[in-house]
C-alpha cells in the first residue's frame, strides 16, 4: 500500500548507496570490464556483497537469509543501478533463489538456498530460446528414462550463464513445464558466452542428452508454469528497480553537464529547447518512481494486482530508459558517443536490461491483456 | 486505529441520517451546485445537502474548527471521503473559493479575514471567481495593468480581467491588481478581494470553441473595495497569488483522477477494467477479446499505463507532504503539466475510435453522450492553457525544481 519506504528499506537503500558510491563507482564498472575479465564481474566484491546479507535477501531466515522481502532487495538494486554495479547477485539472488524457493524440496532449499545466502554459489536461469522473451511453448525437452531424465534443447540469453556454478533449466515434459538444477561441469552441457554490449556475461548454452536424476527436479514434473510466471514477475519487478536507478544517474549526470557545459557564451541548461526536454524527463522519471515501488511492495503485502503491477513497471520504466539514455547522449554532444566519457554506458545497459524477462512491447500487451483488452 | 474505526462508524451513521437518496445519483455536469447569492437548486435536496455538510464543516473536511471547517486530520478525512464514495455521493459544494482562495487565505489572510471569509466559503453562502489574466498578460501574468488606487479608506479600481470563471454568476472576485506602478513589476502587485455587486463591476461572457461560456471579462470602472481587503500586504500579493496557482494547478490537474488518486486497486478484488477499451470496443469491434484495430489498442495501452502511472504518483505525493507535513510543493507543476496533457490525449483517442460519431455537433441523429464528448474534447483544448500553460509549467519545472539557469 504505502509509496514511502519503510525504516527498513530506507536503510538498506542507504547501506546500497554508500557501498555503490564507496566501493562500486562507475570506474568500478569500467576497470571490470577493461581487465577483459570473462565474468565481468569482482569476486572480492561479490563476497563483499554477500556478506552484507544481500544474496540472502529473499531467502527466508532458517536457510540463512533475512526474508526483508522484494522491496527489501529492490532498492538495493536501485542503488547498483545507479553506478552500473556489476555482480552476479540478479541470477543468483534473486531469480534462482526464487525458483528454488517456491519450487524446491527441503534438501534443495537446506543445501542451495544456504550456500546462496553465504555467496558461496552463483546460479543462472536457462530459459529463453530466441531472441525476443517467449516463456511459453519451450522446445527444450526432458524426457524420463527410467530414474534419469535426458535434457536436450537449445538457451539463449543465460544471464550468468557463462560461469555460474549450476543452472535451472526449464524443459517441457509433456504436459507442461519443470525445472531442473545441474552443475555447470556436467556431460552434455556446452557453454558458449556471447559477449553483450553493456560488458555482461550471458550465454548461449547447449543440452546434449544431459543426464540428470530425479533428484535434480525442483518442484513438481510438469507442474511449474504457474511458479515460473511467478518468479519472473518479481525478477521483472527488481530489474525495473535496476534500471531506474541507471535513470537516475543518467539524468542528474544529464543535468549536471546543462549546468556546466557553456556555449554560445552561456550554460547551455539556459536553452528553453533543452529546459523543456529536461522537464518533461523529469515528469517521465516522477511516474516511474510510483510504478516501481508500488510494483516492489505488492509482492510483500500479497497483492491481487501482481502481474498488472509488474508489467506496468517493466513497460514504463523500459520506455523511459530509452528516452533518459537517447536523451542523455545527444545533450552531452560530441563527448556523450566517447568511450571516455560513461554516459553510453547507460544506454548499452537500458537496451540489454530492457529485454531481460520482457521488452516494453511484451509488457504492453500483456497489460492490456490483464485489462481485459 | 480503533479511534479511526469509530469515527468511520459515526460517519456512516451520520451520512445515512443526512444525505438524501437523490445526492446519491449520478449526476450530470448542470446538476454541480456551486453556491453563492444567486444560487438557483434544481432539486430541493442539494441544498438540504449542501446545508448540511456545510453545518459539518465537511464541504472542507481538513480546514480548521474555529474558521467553520471540519478539522479532520490526513486519516479521518479519508475515512470521510471513502465513505462518501460508498454512498456514491455527489459532492455537496464545489467552488474556487474551497480550492483556491481558502488555502491561500489560510495561509495569508489575517485573522480577521479568515473569521469574515472562510465560513462563507464553508458554507456555501459566496461563490467566488479568480481575476487574474488581463487581455495583454496571460503567459507573462505579472505585467498586468489592472491598478487600485489608494484612497483613504478604500482603494479605486480600474482596469480589465479575461479569463474569469464563471464571473456572471459570482458574488466576488479575488483580483491581482497593480498598486505599486513604479516598482518593479512583481514587486508592485497585491492581492484584493473585491465584491462583483456593484456598478463598477460588469462581466460579459466569451463563447468559446466548444460553444460553451464558462467563462467572462470582467471589468472594473471605479470599482471600490475596502482597505481590509488587501491581503497579504501591500505588493505582496505576487507570493499569495504564485501559491494560489499552485492550489489550481493541483486542481486542474487532479480533473478525471480524483477517484483514482485517492483509491487503490490493492485489496479489491473486481476485475480491473479500461474506460477507454470498453467503449473503443463498441465502436470498433473486438477479435478473439483484443479491439480490433492493434495501432488503436496500443493507444489506448500507453494512455491506460499512464494514467495508473499518475494516479499513483498523486498518491505518492500525497503520502509524502502528510509524512513532511507540507501542502504542494513545485511539483505541483508537474501535475498539472502532465495531467492536462494526457487528458487531452485521452479525448483525442475516443474521437479516433468514435470516428464521425464524435464529431457531431447537434441534433437527435447523435447520442447525448456522443455530442458531450464532442464539446468536452474541445473544452480540454483548454487545460493545458488556463492556470498557466504547459509551456510555462515546463518552464517553472526547468527553473524552480531542476534550478537550471536562467
Amino acid at each position: 500500500m504505502s509509496l514511502v519506504l519503510n525504516e527498513e528499506q530506507s536503510y538498506l537503500k542507504d547501506t546500497a548507496r554508500d557501498f555503490a558510491k564507496n566501493k562500486t563507482p562507475v570506474s568500478h564498472f569500467r576497470s571490470v570490464r577493461d581487465s577483459e575479465n570473462p565474468e565481468c564481474f569482482d569476486r572480492e566484491i561479490w563476497k563483499e556483497m554477500a556478506s552484507l546479507g544481500w544474496s540472502g535477501i529473499l531467502i527466508p531466515e532458517e536457510y540463512g537469509g533475512s526474508d526483508f522481502g522484494v522491496a527489501g532487495i529492490g532498492v538495493i538494486f536501485e542503488e547498483l543501478g545507479r553506478t552500473l554495479t556489476p555482480s552476479p547477485m540478479f541470477s543468483t539472488a534473486v531469480v534462482c533463489a526464487s525458483l528454488i524457493k517456491e519450487a524446491g524440496n527441503e534438501d534443495q532449499k537446506k543445501d542451495y538456498l544456504t550456500k546462496i545466502a553465504s555467496g558461496d554459489i552463483t546460479l543462472a536461469f536457462a530459459l529463453e530460446e530466441s531472441s525476443r522473451h517467449s516463456p511459453a511453448n519451450l522446445e527444450t525437452t526432458a524426457k524420463k528414462d527410467g530414474d534419469s531424465y535426458l535434457i536436450n534443447g537449445q538457451k539463449t540469453f543465460v544471464l550468468d550463464g557463462g560461469f555460474a556454478d549450476f543452472l535451472i533449466i526449464a524443459a517441457a515434459t509433456g504436459k507442461g513445464t519443470s525445472l531442473f538444477i545441474a552443475n555447470k561441469d556436467a556431460r552434455g552441457i556446452d557453454i558458449k558466452v556471447t559477449p553483450m554490449v553493456d560488458s555482461r556475461n550471458a550465454a548461449n548454452i547447449t543440452f546434449k542428452d544431459l543426464k540428470l536424476s530425479t533428484s535434480d527436479l525442483i518442484g513438481d514434473e510438469n507442474g511449474s508454469d504457474q511458479i515460473i510466471e511467478e518468479v519472473l514477475d518479481i525478477s521483472r519487478s527488481v530489474i525495473s528497480a535496476e534500471m531506474f536507478g541507471g535513470i537516475q544517474e543518467a539524468f542528474d549526470v544529464t543535468l549536471n553537464y546543462l549546468k556546466e557545459r557553456d556555449q554560445f557564451g552561456a550554460k547551455i541548461g539556459s536553452f528553453q529547447a533543452l529546459q523543456h526536454r529536461a522537464a518533461i524527463m523529469f515528469s517521465e522519471i516522477e511516474l516511474c518512481k510510483s510504478c516501481v515501488l508500488e510494483s516492489l511492495t505488492s509482492f510483500d503485502e500479497s497483492s491481487n494486482d501482481i502481474p498488472r503491477l509488474a508489467s506496468l513497471a517493466k513497460a514504463k520504466i523500459g520506455e523511459v530508459f530509452h528516452l533518459v539514455s537517447n536523451e542523455a547522449v545527444q545533450m552531452h554532444g560530441g563527448i556523450g558517443v566517447t568511450d571516455e566519457y560513461d554516459i553510453g554506458f547507460y544506454l548499452k545497459r537500458a537496451r540489454v536490461a530492457e529485454q531481460i524477462f520482457g521488452n516494453v512491447q511484451f509488457h504492453k500487451d500483456r497489460y492490456a491483456e490483464l485489462t481485459g483488452y | 486505529m480503533s479511534d479511526l474505526n469509530a469515527f468511520r462508524n459515526e460517519t456512516r451513521d451520520w451520512l445515512e441520517a443526512n444525505c438524501p437518496e437523490s445526492m446519491r445519483t449520478p449526476m450530470s455536469q448542470g446538476d454541480v451546485v456551486w453556491g453563492g447569492r444567486k444560487v438557483e437548486f434544481k432539486d430541493p435536496d442539494q441544498k438540504v445537502w449542501m446545508d448540511r455538510m456545510g453545518e459539518k464543516g465537511w464541504t472542507c473536511p481538513t480546514w480548521p474548527k474555529e474558521y467553520g471547517g471540519g478539522g479532520l486530520n490526513f486519516e479521518e478525512n479519508k475515512v470521510l471521503q471513502e465513505e462518501l464514495m460508498r454512498i456514491k455521493a455527489r459532492p455537496a459544494l464545489n467552488s474556487f473559493g474551497i480550492w483556491m482562495l481558502g488555502p491561500a487565505l489560510l495561509e495569508y489572510g489575517t485573522e480577521e479575514q479568515k473569521m469574515e471569509h472562510i465560513p462563507k466559503i464553508v458554507r456555501g453562502e459566496i461563490r467566488w471567481c479568480q481575476g487574474y489574466s488581463e487581455p495583454g498578460s496571460g503567459s507573462d501574468l505579472a505585467s498586468l495593468k489592472t491598478k487600485a488606487e489608494d484612497q483613504g479608506e478604500e482603494y479605486l479600481i480600474n482596469g480589465q480581467k479575461v479569463w474569469t470563471s464563471y464571473a456572471d454568476e459570482c458574488d466576488m472576485i479575488f483580483t491581482l491588481v497593480r498598486t505599486g506602478p513604479l516598482e518593479p513589476k512583481h514587486e508592485g502587485i497585491s492581492f484584493l478581494l473585491i465584491d462583483m455587486d456593484q456598478e463598477g463591476v460588469t462581466t460579459k461572457p466569451i463563447k468559446l470553441i466548444s460553444g460553451k461560456s464558462p467563462f467572462c471579462e470582467t471589468f472594473f470602472d471605479n470599482a471600490t473595495a475596502p482597505k481590509e481587503n488587501l491581503v497579504g500586504g501591500l505588493n505582496k500579493g505576487w507570493s499569495v497569488a504564485k501559491r494560489l496557482l499552485q492550489f489550481e494547478r493541483n486542481m486542474i490537474a487532479g480533473m478525471g483522477f480524483g477517484s483514482a488518486a485517492s483509491g487503490s486497486s490493492k485489496k479489491s478484488d473486481t476485475k480491473p477494467t479500461s474506460g477507454l477499451a470498453t467503449m473503443a470496443k463498441r465502436y470498433v469491434g473486438e477479435k478473439e477479446d483484443k479491439l480490433n484495430d492493434s495501432g488503436l489498442r496500443n493507444k489506448i495501452i500507453d494512455h491506460d499505463m499512464n494514467s495508473q502511472a499518475f494516479a499513483l504518483t498523486l498518491r505518492r505525493a500525497a503520502e509524502e507532504s502528510k509524512k513532511s507535513n507540507q501542502g504542494p510543493s513545485a511539483a505541483s507543476s508537474i501535475f498539472k503539466y502532465y495531467g492536462t496533457e494526457h487528458n487531452k490525449l485521452r479525448y483525442e483517442i475516443m474521437l479516433e475510435a468514435m470516428g464521425t460519431k464524435a464529431l457531431g455537433w447537434d441534433g437527435a441523429e447523435f447520442g447525448p453522450e456522443e455530442l458531450a464528448i464532442t464539446r468536452e474534447w474541445l473544452r480540454t483544448k483548454a487545460n493545458s492553457i488556463e492556470g498557466g500553460t504547459s509551456e510555462v509549467q515546463l518552464n517553472v519545472i526547468s527553473k524552480r525544481v531542476l534550478e537550471l539557469p536562467q
